[in-house]
């Protein structure tokens, strides 16, 4: 039998590839955009230079990196919300359904299954005024023409690709709630309306916060959906900070000021991510 | 509510779910003049290499999967069974990087695979696609190798296996259904990526499917029933495997969620 030291060595060979392989592929990337963010660095050019925090007082005087951000909070926020409320309709019918759940649950499925970018093309389809069921029941609605429709349409997109993920997270929450629970609650005569506020909400906050995080955190860095509705038109009223960063780069070539937004768009994630575990640290505190 | 209340509102949750999609899968066997054919499918397949982009797509999914299943396995039991210092950052730090912003590692990825010399190379993807693969891979294979009892390492340990041996004689076989499960989760989520695949391949016959569906444009109109003809072929195999494993998928999406 080997002793404890080598099992603890034993235990980092264990993690070791994954380790290195995430260093590589994840935290180097991201430290090297910061380090990237400080240059001017033109690809056709062949520029490279340091300049320092030139990049970010550039952002901070770019009005479309504000209306970027302004989007992408905007999108974010009506979308998780919509997916929330009706994610918890959702995992509510399915946690009371009797006959037909599997049939349901598989249906659920199918938006999450379907890849981002053929649903936005369906949507995209569906939207369009003159082919698109939705631009003939409702004519004269240019939806992706538009500055707010597109917009709209963006979000209704996302709110049928991902609601299914916040049902199944908060159907596998209230599963999670023990019988005599429901039992206790009928015996002491709690009416539907209550049981629901009183007894599944509180029971299933941790599975809220977490499709919460998940979904804020994803929508934040929406891309797919959007590059394939509008890529970001008409006149940039749809673009995201991934939609702007991904053309800055990729479209003008600028890498330097390119990583500026990349670095920004990580910070705003990061912001997000605190803001959620102080959430959930109150949270556990009070339980506690 | 009352039953036929439920009935109605699972129904319209169905109707909300496969809409969509049903209706693709009809107006893809439709020409635009409304008629009923299979020419759309067919004319998918020609002028462009379609049959290329679906297999560079499935090969890239496949390898990403098996990548992160041979270098994640091994970590996830570590983390769900061995004592050592670290053991709750590593598992914090994989959450973390499975929350980046793609675009956040975009540009030094850019470079790195260049240097690589794999730009415009399929195999230049599975390295870039490991950045949310294996935080995935390691998240989801931990919550499945603490479901097996503590015991099992106890017993292996006292039998004189090395814990390197218990990993690979006890609990690598027992945790095949996991496995499965993670593979199957990675290789949906690498078959449904965009950002990397439409900034690291340029030649036509090299993309990814969903990459080639994106840019599936020929000319000033869009080609909208051939469009729906290759969605529906990418489309229908994924929601196959989906609906077959629709329990395991569940399992392995909540996992640790629920645990917390």
């Amino acid at each position: 039998m080997i002793s404890p030291a080598g099992e603890r060595n034993q235990a980092y060979g264990l993690i070791a590839p994954a380790t290195l392989a995430l260093a590589g592929v994840a935290a180097y990337p991201v430290l090297a955009s910061g380090w990237l963010s400080l240059h001017r660095l033109i690809l056709v050019f062949r520029e490279q230079r340091f300049v320092g925090l030139t990049n970010y007082a550039t952002l901070l005087g770019d009005a479309r990196f504000w209306s970027a951000l302004a989007h992408t909070s905007s999108f974010a926020g009506i979308a998780v919300s919509i997916e929330l409320a009706v994610g918890l309709a959702f995992a509510l019918l399915l946690d009371g359904v009797g006959r037909g759940k599997s049939i349901l649950r598989a249906a659920v499925l199918v938006p999450w299954a379907m890849p981002t970018v053929i649903s936005a093309k369906i949507w995209a389809y569906l939207l369009n005024p003159e082919s698109g069921a939705f631009g003939r029941l409702l004519p004269g609605v240019d939806w992706l023409g538009t500055p707010v429709d597109a917009m709209a349409a963006a979000i209704l997109l996302d709110v049928w690709k991902t609601t299914p993920f916040v049902a199944l997270l908060l159907l596998a929450g209230l599963q999670s709630i023990p019988a005599p629970v429901y039992e206790a609650a009928r015996v002491d005569g709690a009416s539907a309306w209550m049981t629901f506020w009183r007894v599944k909400i509180p029971l299933v906050r941790t599975s809220i916060l977490i499709a919460l995080l998940f979904r804020t955190l994803d929508a934040f860095r929406v891309f797919d959906s959007i590059y394939v509705l509008t890529q970001g038109g008409p006149a940039n009223a749809t673009e995201t900070l991934s939609i702007y960063t991904f053309k800055t780069m990729m479209r003008s070539g600028d890498f330097g000021y390119g990583s500026t937004l990349a670095v920004a768009t990580f910070l705003c994630i990061a912001l997000i991510s605190i803001i959620y575990l102080g959430v959930f640290r109150a949270g556990f505190g009070e339980r506690a | 509510m009352k039953p036929a209340a439920i009935r109605l509102a699972a129904i319209a949750v169905v109707v909300f779910c496969l809409g969509p999609f049903a209706w693709q899968v009809l107006a893809s066997l439709q020409s635009e003049t409304g008629r009923w054919s299979l020419q759309n499918y067919v004319a998918a397949f020609q002028g462009r290499p379609f049959g290329q982009v679906i297999l560079n797509s499935l090969l890239v999914a496949t390898s990403t999967a098996a990548c992160c299943i041979a270098i994640g396995a091994s970590a996830a039991f570590a983390i769900a069974k061995l004592e050592f210092r670290g053991r709750k950052l590593l598992l914090g730090a994989m959450l973390a990087c499975s929350m980046f912003p793609p675009v956040a590692t975009l540009s030094p990825l850019f470079f790195l695979v260049r240097r690589l010399g794999l730009n415009d190379h399929l195999a230049g993807l599975i390295l870039p696609y490991m950045t949310f693969a294996l935080p995935l891979t390691v998240w989801v294979l931990t919550s499945f190798f603490r479901e097996i009892p503590d015991e099992l390492y106890g017993a292996a340990r006292v039998d004189g296996c090395s814990p390197f041996r218990a990993f690979r004689l006890v609990f690598l076989p027992l945790a095949a259904p996991g496995i499965a499960t993670t593979a199957i989760l990675v290789f949906i989520f690498a078959w449904n990526e965009l950002l990397y695949a439409l900034t690291f391949i340029s030649s036509p016959e090299k993309r990814t499917i969903l990459v080639a569906i994106s840019l599936f444009a020929t000319g000033q109109k869009e080609p909208w029933h051939e469009i729906f003809a290759a969605s529906t072929i990418v489309s229908v195999p994924l929601i196959a495997i989906t609906v077959l494993f629709q329990r395991r998928i569940v399992s392995g999406l909540t996992a640790g969620a629920v645990k917390g």
